[in-house]
């Protein structure tokens, strides 16, 4: 087994120009790379002999609405034999097509399915790029920063009509999103302090 | 005179009791055989990761009860352990012991359940009845210590919320003593059951390759014959303390994970056992005041203490901006909590890796040429819960 540091020198001199950042946080690797060099960072991870990493555990998007380059792909992978897990990571636009994974691993179907479905990413050459988790005809990305909570329709059971059907959204109370935050410097945590004053002794 | 054959499109679920809950499971037969599976999911899709984003992380936990609805405590685990290691705080020993017998009574429940669901699937009644006497007992000492029979809403980041109640140890210990007897009667009835074996035993092969490229965990890759687990090899709270084995299956096929099941039945009562004899008094969550809220008898008396229950019922504590990734191996298989904290009191983004999904989603892959009635056995052998699949 080899530890975290040489793996990173490893993905470091053997990806050197597809890689922009790699940090080792938490017992994990997480590496920025150049969004066009996934497919190759990708097959490198999956085959080298030193990494090994054979499972992808995960792909998911963060929003960051207020960034030019708005998504941050996040692709998750563990290596069994070495016991170690890497987390790759690159910005897109928001109407940026991302080359699909499914034919280096069948498993990120479904995922890439669900990053389409929950925030409007599109992928190339993926086999079945259908919505996932939402319902039949629904409409929007749920977990866009900008998709409110409450969402836009609700469904209910019509007497008159005798069917199901979506009308827009009606509450009785708007739903109340508190600032609970203290509107002054907040709390500096009493242990911080301590360690502080224990340095400063 | 020739006939045009047409293959039939058949639709499974969702309202069906096989179907394990709420799976659309759309079918393409050519006679008996099937040529294709179109798992549709989502019929209990709630929202969770975006509501987890609008609460507070105190707030968050009773989301993850209503995930993998069997095992309600390991969810709540990996949420736990995510932001303990952002805040880096301490656990003390007997919040550790307490969670990871909860862990593994939860593990218990899981598998008593998918086990005799599965013999139900396939054509046996009674495992499932004596299976879920015990469950309910199990159960009950999850209403004992956290007030609630599911949706426990027990485990705090820091520890677990309260302590123990007096006899609790004793009644669970007493339960590991008559609980193998259970299992031997249920092994009884299936093990050596000729119609059980079959209908498992050759179904649904998984090679081991196939258990990687498919982003297989649990019993889904330990029955094929890989040792993996991450209890072992990354372990977490007081595992490593802890002798336990790692059953694995030989063939990869439905009876071989039905008998690693059993096995780890087997495993998590010997743990719970040692939790039991190792666990000593002492403080179940974090002192810092920051962080895990104060007894009643503080607020009455210290300012700061009321101070630190105000706030932390309203703002919620705050956790420093971060990024991690956190598994833990719940009965299903690796359940993951990929957490991003931006330094206020509310998740940024919190991605949680259900292990039934990308079991799920090999659906397609497993039941291709066989038969339809091996449907539901496959689909019992996948462990799917659709609380977890759906989120």
């Amino acid at each position: 087994m080899i530890n975290l540091t040489d793996l990173e020198k490893k993905i470091n001199s053997e990806l050197t120009t597809k890689i922009k950042k790699t940090e080792i946080k938490h017992n994990q690797i997480y590496v920025e790379i150049d969004k066009d060099e996934l497919i190759d960072a990708i097959l490198f991870l999956k085959t080298n002999k030193d990494t090994k990493f054979r499972q992808l555990i995960d792909i998911t998007v963060v929003d960051y609405p207020e960034q030019t380059q708005r998504f941050k792909m996040v692709y998750l992978f563990l290596s069994h034999e070495f016991n170690q897990r890497i987390i790759l990571s690159y910005f897109i636009n928001e109407n940026e097509v991302i080359p699909s994974i499914t034919a280096i691993f069948p498993s990120a179907n479904w995922m890439e399915r669900e990053v389409f479905d929950m925030y409007g990413v599109n992928f190339k050459d993926h086999p079945d790029l259908r919505r996932i988790l939402t319902d039949y005809g629904f409409e929007g990305h749920p977990l866009r920063k900008d998709f409110p909570l409450t969402g836009h329709i609700e469904v209910r059971y019509s007497e008159d009509k005798k069917k199901v059907i979506n009308e827009p959204v009606k509450l009785e109370q708007d739903y109340r999103n508190f600032d609970y935050e203290s509107p002054w410097e907040g709390t500096k945590y009493i242990k911080e302090q301590a360690e502080n004053n224990d340095k400063k002794n | 005179m020739t006939k045009k054959i047409k293959n039939l499109n058949l639709n499974f679920g969702p309202q069906h009791p096989a179907a394990h809950g709420v799976l659309r499971l759309i079918l393409e037969l050519d006679g008996e055989v099937v040529e294709k599976a179109d798992p549709h999911i989502g019929l209990l899709h709630r929202g969770t990761e975006k509501l987890i984003e609008n609460k507070t992380y105190m707030q968050a936990v009773p989301y993850f009860d209503r995930l993998d609805y069997v095992a309600p405590m390991n969810q709540e685990h990996a949420f736990a352990l995510a932001i303990e290691k952002i805040l880096k705080i301490d656990v003390p020993i007997r919040a550790q012991y307490i969670r990871v017998m909860f862990c593994e009574i939860g593990r218990i429940l899981s598998h008593i359940l998918n086990v005799t669901t599965q013999a139900l699937d396939v054509g046996a009644l009674t495992p499932s009845l004596w299976g879920f006497e015990e469950r309910e007992t199990l159960m009950t000492f999850y209403e004992r210590a956290s007030g609630s029979r599911l949706h426990a809403n027990y485990f705090r980041a820091g520890g677990v919320h309260q302590d123990l109640p007096a006899g609790l140890e004793n009644d669970i210990a007493k339960f590991c003593e008559s609980f193998p007897k259970i299992i031997n009667d249920l092994e009884n009835l299936l093990t050596d059951n000729r119609i059980f074996k079959q209908r498992n035993v050759d179904i649904g092969i998984v090679t081991k390759e196939d258990t990687l490229d498919y982003s297989f965990s649990g019993v889904m890759i330990r029955g094929s014959g890989i040792p993996w687990d991450l209890r072992k090899s990354q372990p977490y709270d007081c595992y490593e303390q802890l002798e336990f084995k790692i059953p694995v299956g030989k063939n990869g096929d439905c009876y071989d994970r039905y008998l690693c099941r059993i096995e780890e039945m087997k495993e998590s009562i010997s743990i719970i056992k040692q939790c039991l004899t190792k666990m000593e008094k002492g403080p179940i969550k974090t002192f810092d005041g920051k962080i895990s809220p104060p007894t009643k008898q503080e607020i009455k008396q210290s300012m700061e203490a009321l101070i630190h229950h105000f706030k932390l019922f309203t703002e919620g504590y705050r956790v420093p901006k971060d990024e991690i990734y956190t598994a833990v191996e719940a009965p299903k298989g690796e359940f993951g909590v990929y957490l991003i904290s931006d330094g206020s009191s509310k998740p940024y983004k919190c991605k949680i890796r259900a292990p039934g999904f990308s079991h799920l989603q090999s659906m397609d892959y497993l039941i291709k040429g066989h038969m339809l009635a091996d449907v539901p056995a496959v689909l019992g052998s996948l462990d799917i819960v659709f609380g977890e699949v759906d989120r």
